[in-house]
């Protein structure tokens, strides 16, 4: 259950090596998470991501999951519910993709709009079931500042956060009431520890903000905080400008 | 589709505590006699069942996640009245608020009343709840003659002081069993009046001087007055750290009436004032350090520095906040975080300490209630020892608050102390087993009498009792 603070004790992240899935389990192991499901392709990497959460004090299991296998969601999700009540999952899954190898190999971008969206509806949908059904918890999704406005350069990328954008503010308001919580983390460019870009963010920022998040029952978190100023301003600059936008 | 079952169920409705932090939905059933009880505790929710009263648990004791919610308030029959003996028998669902109503007329009282009386009295059992005349008085359960539970396995048992279903009943948060009547030992009174002697104590160390004092004033026969709350301002600070107001009170005779007051011709009337509520929706942070701060100043200063046999209506010394119906709504949609403590006798030094760590926050608070407590009850997790208990209410949205209520835990424990689990929203499930010496006996009872758990709470399973 979670606390009054919104601290989750048991975690399932979806995409467990994802940088800000990670930073996002310490930061709750560090409050009341005891339990840490991790699920992702079985590899050396995951494992690992595991075994530097054991520390810290909480059980960590790995649950194999394909996001690209969504038949098998259903089954692999459902067994993950019906071993233990699940407080908080993070949709931290997804591929960044290449924008200029994607453009001329239709395949490849194919499989960042599946993972990224088809993916993430099937998971996102079973999750949202089995939440509902033990009538409380959090579904986190983890969009990007790339969703809210077509970029030349990462529009594949973007178009497919858009769609999980949208598929996730419909999912929230879908279950509210129901005492499940749907909340929307839109992140800058995530850049681990060095900040180039106007507006990036580290892993840790995107944990701290989740927390918030979760103790405020907020809808949509945008880190940094400023960017839902900017996104706001870029949403209504007409295309032909946005176009010449160094952005 | 998964997504669809639930929402369109009218009986399932999202149920939060009276901090309205976490809530969680449930199919709320509600039952009109103890036939209708046991039906729905058969119906057999895979998720469990639980009763609820009113709702006045701060935190999640009356919830239950997914599963069922017995909404109590629909037993409400006093069943039977013994003035000669100073008994009532009463439904579980029967308002402490309606036995007042019903009881102060013909010359009774409750014997024990929580800051509130919009609880139920099964509610008052299930949370074993304490009044401000905890030294002489006891909890609740004390005054509890008989009990009828339903238990788990579908049966009614009468449970009566000094059996172990009885212990782990009272304080045992619904676990064990549904209460379906109550019996209860009253207290005589001639008045519906307090006469009230309040001090303005200059800090913290002179506050505990007094307390530990005798009372500057005793009643004809010799005993200190009954009722004795301090209520701390969370907002002074430097040399006025912990300045407080001592509020003792005793049943007014009616004898000590003076002639010509109009309470002489209506002695018993029990009329408590209800000030219009607050809309639904209260953006956070009305309650700022600023209005606090000046109300807290005000308040200290426009008090007499000391006064003697005021005479007041119970209502309003006894439970101040039920003239503000959804008083909990000044705290915005974020909710509040009620901390309640208690630390034994001997350990005074903790309990400044955490008064001091509290004021050196300065929270944005209503004022902190400090109160003595007497021998401690039966209760297997009944919240009382012997020893002091200090609570208050604190906006969830503080920074760094859930650290530093987690410290104050640690100092809580360090002193042999606890918190209350009716209340609670938040300590460290680890630590409960250190504050209750007979969790492990509460554990066993409820594995032997309810092996399927059919009875569960999000407070158990977020603390696993």
């Amino acid at each position: 259950m979670k606390d009054a603070f919104g601290a989750p004790q048991s975690l399932l992240v979806l995409g467990g090596t994802s940088a800000i899935g990670l930073a996002t389990a310490r930061r709750l192991i560090a409050r009341r998470t005891r339990t840490v499901l991790l699920a992702g392709r079985p590899s050396p990497a995951l494992s690992a991501a595991a075994a530097s959460l054991r520390p810290l004090g909480a059980q960590v299991r790995t649950v194999p999951f394909d996001a690209l296998d969504t038949a098998s969601h259903e089954e692999r999700l459902g067994a993950v519910f019906a071993a233990g009540d699940v407080d908080l999952v993070l949709l931290a899954f997804g591929v960044l993709g290449d924008q200029a190898r994607d453009e001329s190999d239709p395949a490849a971008a194919v499989r960042v709009a599946q993972t990224n969206y088809t993916g993430a509806v099937s998971a996102g949908l079973v999750c949202a079931g089995a939440l509902q059904a033990q009538g409380h918890g959090s579904l986190v999704v983890l969009s990007s500042v790339a969703a809210e406005r077509a970029r030349r350069a990462d529009f594949i990328y973007g178009s497919s956060k858009a769609g999980l954008d949208v598929f996730a503010q419909g999912l929230g308001d879908a279950l509210y009431g129901t005492g499940v919580h749907v909340m929307v983390v839109r992140p800058g460019p995530v850049r681990g520890g060095r900040a180039a870009e106007p507006f990036a963010t580290t892993p840790e920022a995107v944990a701290g903000a989740i927390e918030l998040g979760l103790r405020r029952r907020s809808e949509t978190v945008w880190v940094p905080g400023a960017l839902r100023v900017v996104g706001s301003a870029l949403r209504h600059v007409p295309r032909p400008l946005f176009r010449r936008l160094p952005v | 589709m998964a997504v669809e079952t639930r929402v369109l169920d009218d009986d399932c409705v999202p149920i939060s505590g009276w901090a309205r932090t976490s809530p969680t939905l449930a199919r709320v059933r509600r039952p009109r006699g103890s036939a209708e009880v046991a039906a729905a505790l058969r119906a057999g929710d895979p998720r469990g069942a639980l009763a609820r009263g009113l709702g006045r648990a701060y935190g999640d004791a009356a919830q239950n996640a997914g599963g069922t919610v017995l909404d109590m308030t629909g037993l409400t029959r006093i069943l039977a009245f013994d003035a000669a003996a100073g008994l009532v028998v009463c439904e579980a669902g029967v308002s402490l608020h309606r036995l007042m109503t019903a009881l102060l007329p013909r010359g009774f009282f409750l014997p024990v009343t929580p800051a509130t009386r919009y609880v139920t009295a099964g509610g008052a059992v299930a949370t074993d709840v304490h009044g401000g005349n905890h030294p002489g008085a006891g909890s609740f359960a004390r005054h509890v003659v008989a009990l009828d539970l339903l238990t788990p396995d579908g049966e009614v048992r009468t449970a009566v002081p000094g059996t172990p279903l009885f212990d782990a009943t009272t304080g045992g948060l619904g676990l064990t069993g549904i209460v379906l009547t109550v019996t209860l030992r009253l207290l005589r009174v001639e008045t519906s009046l307090l006469s009230v002697d309040t001090e303005r104590v200059r800090d913290l160390d002179e506050l505990m001087a007094r307390l530990a004092g005798p009372p500057p004033r005793r009643d004809a026969d010799g005993a200190p007055p009954p009722y004795e709350i301090a209520r701390i301002d969370p907002l002074a600070r430097g040399a006025a750290m912990g300045r407080s107001v001592l509020v003792r009170a005793r049943h007014a005779p009616y004898e000590a009436l003076p002639r010509r007051h109009r309470a002489r011709r209506a002695p018993l009337a029990f009329r408590p004032v209800r000030l219009p509520a607050p809309p639904p929706y209260v953006p956070g942070g009305p309650l700022g350090r600023t209005v606090l701060g000046l109300a807290g100043e005000f308040r200290h200063r426009a008090g007499p520095r000391r006064s003697t046999g005021r005479l007041r209506p119970l209502s309003a010394v006894l439970h101040p906040f039920d003239a503000l119906p959804h008083g909990n709504r000044l705290y915005g949609p974020e909710g509040f975080v009620p901390y309640r403590c208690a630390v034994p006798y001997g350990q005074e030094e903790a309990l400044c300490r955490i008064v001091r760590r509290i004021a050196a926050r300065r929270f944005p608070a209503l004022p902190a209630v400090l109160t003595r407590f007497g021998e401690a009850g039966p209760g297997w997790l009944s919240y009382p020892l012997p020893g002091w208990s200090l609570g208050l209410d604190l906006p969830t949205g503080l920074p760094g608050l859930a650290a530093f209520l987690d410290a104050l835990d640690e100092e809580v424990l360090g002193a042999g102390g606890r918190v209350q689990l009716a209340a609670d929203s938040r300590v460290r499930p680890d630590a409960v087993a250190a504050m209750f010496p007979r969790l492990a006996d509460f554990r066993a009872l409820r594995a032997a009498l309810d092996p399927g758990a059919v009875l569960r709470s999000d407070l158990s399973r977020r603390l696993a009792l």
